[in-house]
């Protein structure tokens, strides 16, 4: 399982960091960061939500 | 597993140019999600916009796209539709484009039932052309072109879809993700003109000047302001004050304008 920040995407709108349930990203400067990896739940919130294509959740 | 957006999308054309926080690519999501629901494939499917924000949509697409005049979004599909009647067609617009500039074209295209789905992103504001108030800019609210507030009423479009006779009409909001694609894909599967209407936030030019401090703060707005249509039955005039029915809000069968227009072309060749 991992998440991936595409960064040359991210746009910084701290979408995806709001609509984490378990707190697993946190804005560093104005691009998401994937702060706490082992906390994440599969939700998929964040990848659903982002505007930008920048955010992916491998559940694999 | 991650969905696999970029297989329906055109090489490098990411990241697109829509400001942060955005919802149009929320909606561009859940369109990919509903295409790829209902199997449309490349050379059976039309993308059609005018002009805006929400119609550069189209050109992030992989599919048969038309980027058409101003406003002129569901003549070119009414267009494409009559020619290719076998094409699905999408049209992807802002309120600004197809409710103002393109008011007539929408409710004719209404009228018609013409089987086609026209999805708007309603942002309330004229984003691309500098954040001039649109029909859909709620009263008293502010824009470049109405420092003081607006004094206009504004228009329903969902009821405007109805009263003109559309024949599926659904609204949603970008935060309820999973709802547009679902919506989206019952608009393509229904026979006639289906209207979704996607309430969308401009974080740029609507919500810096209406005292909304980030894109999640309008994010919320919307989550705080839908209400399903289906619960909106148990609630009393006082709870629904200021809220919007979301859902499928009107369906019905009626004849379709391609199938009708056969059967013109038919009598004119002398079948009875």
């Amino acid at each position: 399982m991992s998440i991936e920040v595409i960064e040359r995407y991210c746009k910084g709108c701290s979408i995806c960091v709001e609509f984490c349930p378990k707190n697993v990203l946190e804005m560093d400067g104005f691009i998401v960061k994937v702060a706490r990896p082992d906390d994440c739940i599969k939700c998929m919130q964040c990848e659903l939500r982002c505007p930008d294509f920048a955010i992916k959740v491998h559940t694999d | 597993m991650a969905y696999d957006y970029e297989k329906s999308l055109r090489p490098g054309k990411l990241p697109h140019i829509w400001c942060p926080g955005c919802g149009h690519g929320i909606v561009m999501k859940g369109l990919l999600r509903a295409m790829d629901t209902c199997g449309l494939e490349k050379n059976n499917t039309a993308l059609v916009s005018g002009i805006g924000c929400a119609s550069r949509l189209p050109g992030y697409v992989d599919m048969c796209t038309l980027h058409t005049a101003h406003g002129r979004a569901a003549a070119f599909a009414t267009g494409v539709k009559m020619a290719r009647p076998e094409m699905n067609v999408i049209v992807m617009g802002g309120d600004g484009d197809g409710t103002a500039i393109g008011g007539n074209h929408f409710i004719h295209a209404c009228r018609r039932n013409i089987d086609m789905t026209y999805v708007i992103m309603n942002n309330f504001i004229y984003g691309m052309t500098g954040g001039q108030f649109s029909p859909c800019t709620p009263t008293g609210d502010k824009a470049s072109t109405t420092p003081y507030g607006n004094p206009d009423p504004t228009f329903d479009i969902s009821k405007l879809a109805i009263g003109a006779g559309a024949t599926f009409v659904a609204r949603t909001t970008a935060f309820h993700a999973t709802q547009i694609d679902k919506l989206i894909a019952e608009g393509i599967k229904h026979k006639g003109m289906a209207i979704i209407e996607v309430l969308d936030d401009c974080p740029t030019t609507y919500g810096r000047r209406n005292k909304f401090r980030s894109v999640v703060d309008m994010m919320k707005r919307l989550k705080d302001i839908a209400v399903p249509v289906t619960a909106a039955g148990k609630m009393t005039a006082e709870q629904l004050e200021g809220k919007i029915l979301t859902g499928v809000l009107y369906k019905e069968d009626k004849p379709e304008y391609c199938e009708q227009y056969a059967k013109v072309i038919a009598r004119a060749k002398g079948a009875k």
